[in-house]
């Protein structure tokens, strides 16, 4: 049934590209995993093509071991699958990092003041899920002699800043020896040569141990499937960065992929009416957040634990 | 069953199911019911497929719940099976070597268990072949989930070939020959020791979770999965024992007795010296242990749980220890019964919510299981109850014949 399938739809401007062995590979592991569950995705609905697509979706490898060519093809099939399901425009990237440069980030404890600007910002760029209120940034509100988020307080609902409080920003950390990846039983999340910790959306099974395995809390997994207004929803995406995740999946803060490897700031930075937030590349000696490592008292969370946070607090 | 000349595999397992579709009014019902949870576990089932775990009890901050908990603990009643292999091989106990293929079957039936709540915990299982090599890739020897998923498939492998092997022959009317089988049943030793020790450091090598970032916790879990396992296979032998004519020697139910009685005191004397270290000297590291014994920010949904596991544990294990009915039954069984639920209950949910809380941020939330997980988990258990009574009852069956 499913050879004939493959046949009748020979013409779809996708096809040339899927070899025969993959396409034997698929039909094997794939009928034994719709008998075991008992649906093809979207079956009934689709049309030929659409299911084609699904198809080709579901057997594809992990993004990095995709050639230039498959990372394009995969890229197509998903913006089209967007128009199908949810009917949105979208425009999926998959840039890759930069020549010599390795991201970094530094936060200034004086200066933030809590207003969750980086918050908001964060969560309309990366087309965060609104019904469970997933954040990537979390704010601490802290007590004067404290250094460490978990003595304050996550969830301030009041006009700040509070006099003789300050305030701490929280997020992936993009560890350069970072546990996560090392627990990750099928490669779906990796550092990338710029430094930035990446999911594969499509290639994580959901087993969640890098969730577990993370010291920062700085992975959040998709319980439902997110929920976006289709008016909210940033169109320009990358591959590993904001696009629609599927359910089931682990995502966190990509340093905003979709927006750094053009050469733009991160929403959160963009976003911070206080200047608190300092973002650049770490192999440039003339960048901000050089001038900041070299200049100012920088220090970092859990550095007993030796995961080499790529992310500095200082203070001014 | 088919006549000795044209006995083969095909037979062996068409036999094997007959055998098993066949029985009094009372097993009927046993299994009706069964199939009755089993439907129920996939009725629920069907609602974290169609609308994610979300239906679950676990969010962000207690990412893994009821599932996690049990697999965890049936590994080590899967591992347990050893302590009725090593008497009947190392010690060439007899009386033990009647008993191994009911253990073998126990384990197979557990890591059954094992690898369903696994599937049921995954977010995607439609990639789940992502993991197998070749067509996925497998993260080995980095990750000790890829780790898990090898040294359990390895153990489900040995602990059924080697008895499916002896059963066949036995079957065909011909002796096994233990020179053959022989070296797989002391890998099988090894392994039992290996799927225990290769769960506990998927949790032992987190540092991110000081609760369980603790070289105590391999061997504690050795020394509770080997007191909470042979306490189960007490109670189906005694099952066996009253119910079927294959009789078991008094002698077994004395030694496990006693197995069991040493493995339970070395978990307390483990459990003392952890809640000696969180509490003589409370650090950061501690909370986590705060927030289970005695609770946390007005958290206090656990407290009432592990207490109760304490309890159950220490009366069962005095009672084991002392043996106060001199061997009698309706004093040791009840006790062995209590030990496995308390067991159950600490390194459950006991070991793992605790370790999510209060999460790195600080952050602490109460876990209460869904409807959906307490289904599905029913669900499972009965398969596992499904299966290991499959497996038992075949196996006497062709034992009694080839004896005979």
């Amino acid at each position: 049934m499913s050879a004939n399938d493959q046949g009748q739809s020979g013409q779809h401007p996708l096809d040339d590209k899927t070899s025969r062995r993959a396409f034997l590979k698929g039909v094997a592991a794939g009928s034994a995993a719709f008998m075991a569950l008992g649906c093809v995705p979207g079956a009934a609905s689709a049309a030929g093509g659409e299911l084609r697509l699904r198809w080709q979706e579901f057997f594809k490898k992990n993004y990095r071991l995709m050639t230039e060519e498959e990372r394009r093809e995969t890229v197509a099939r998903l913006e089209k699958l967007a128009a199908v399901d949810d009917g949105l425009q979208v425009r999926i990237g998959c840039e890759p990092p930069l020549p010599r440069v390795l991201f970094g980030y530094a936060f200034n404890v004086t200066r933030c003041e809590g207003f969750m600007e980086c918050v908001t910002a964060c969560i309309k760029e990366n087309n965060l899920d609104r019904r469970s209120h997933t954040q990537y940034i979390r704010i601490f509100e802290m007590e004067p002699g404290h250094l460490d988020p978990s003595a304050g307080d996550g969830r301030f609902f009041h006009e700040v800043p509070v006099e003789n409080k300050f305030y701490m920003g929280t997020q992936c950390f993009h560890c350069e020896n970072a546990p996560c990846t090392k627990a990750c039983p099928t490669r779906a999340t990796w550092k990338e040569p710029d430094g930035i910790v990446v999911v594969d959306y499509d290639w994580c099974i959901g087993c969640r141990y890098c969730q577990a395995a993370c010291p920062y809390f700085g992975r959040r997994f998709n319980w439902a499937k997110p929920e976006v207004p289709q008016e909210e929803v940033t169109a320009q995406q990358h591959y590993l960065g904001n696009r629609l995740r599927p359910k089931g999946k682990m995502e966190k803060c990509t340093f905003c992929i979709q927006r750094t490897r053009k050469g733009r700031l991160p929403a959160c930075v963009e976003a911070c009416p206080t200047g608190a937030r300092v973002f650049g590349n770490l192999l440039d000696p003339d960048s901000e957040i050089r001038y900041v490592l070299t200049h100012k008292k920088v220090y970092r969370l859990k550095e007993e634990l030796g995961t080499e946070p790529k992310f500095w607090y200082f203070i001014d | 069953m088919a006549a000795g000349s044209e006995k083969n595999l095909k037979t062996f397992i068409v036999d094997v199911v007959r055998c098993n579709l066949r029985g009094g009014l009372a097993y009927g019902l046993f299994c009706l019911v069964l199939l009755g949870c089993m439907g129920l576990g996939i009725y629920a089932y069907s609602f974290q497929a169609r609308f994610g775990l979300s239906v679950t009890g676990m969010n962000d901050i207690v990412s893994w719940g009821f599932y996690i908990s049990n697999f965890t603990f049936l590994v080590g009643v899967a591992a347990a099976a050893v302590m009725l292999i090593l008497p009947a091989y190392v010690f060439q106990d007899e009386n033990f070597h009647r008993v191994v293929i009911i253990g073998e079957g126990v384990a197979v039936g557990a890591l059954v268990m094992c690898l369903t709540f696994i599937a049921v915990d995954l977010g995607g299982p439609l990639q789940a072949w992502h993991l197998i090599p070749g067509i996925g890739i497998f993260n080995f020897p980095s990750s000790i989930l890829a780790w898990d998923v090898l040294v359990l498939n390895g153990y489900l492998l040995l602990n059924g070939l080697v008895p499916a092997y002896i059963l066949y022959c036995h079957y065909r009317g011909r002796e096994a020959k233990e020179k053959f089988y022989r070296p797989f049943v002391f890998l099988s030793i090894f392994w039992a020791f290996s799927i225990h020790m290769v769960t506990a450091f998927l949790y032992q090598g987190l540092p991110a979770r000081p609760f369980w970032n603790n070289p105590l916790l391999g061997p504690r879990f050795l020394a509770s999965a080997f007191a909470a396992g042979p306490a189960v296979i007490t109670l189906i032998l005694a099952v066996i024992d009253n119910f079927t004519r294959y009789a078991i020697d008094r002698s077994v139910f004395n030694k496990l007795r006693l197995i069991i009685v040493v493995s339970a005191l070395i978990n307390l004397l483990m459990l003392f010296s952890e809640i000696f270290k969180e509490f003589y000297f409370p650090t950061h590291h501690s909370s986590s242990a705060v927030y289970l014994f005695f609770g946390m920010d007005g958290h206090d949904a656990l407290v009432p749980w592990i207490w109760t596991s304490i309890g159950l544990n220490l009366l069962a294990t005095i009672v084991l220890a002392l043996n106060p009915g001199k061997n009698n039954p309706r004093v040791l069984l009840p006790a062995c019964a209590v030990l496995f639920v308390a067991i159950w209950m600490e390194k459950g949910i006991g070991l793992i919510v605790p370790g999510f809380l209060p999460s790195p941020l600080g952050e602490v939330v109460d876990y209460l299981p869904s409807w959906v997980e307490l289904s599905v988990t029913l669900g499972i258990f009965a398969l596992g109850v499904t299966v290991i009574s499959w497996l038992i009852r075949a196996a006497l069956i062709i034992e009694e014949q080839y004896h005979r």
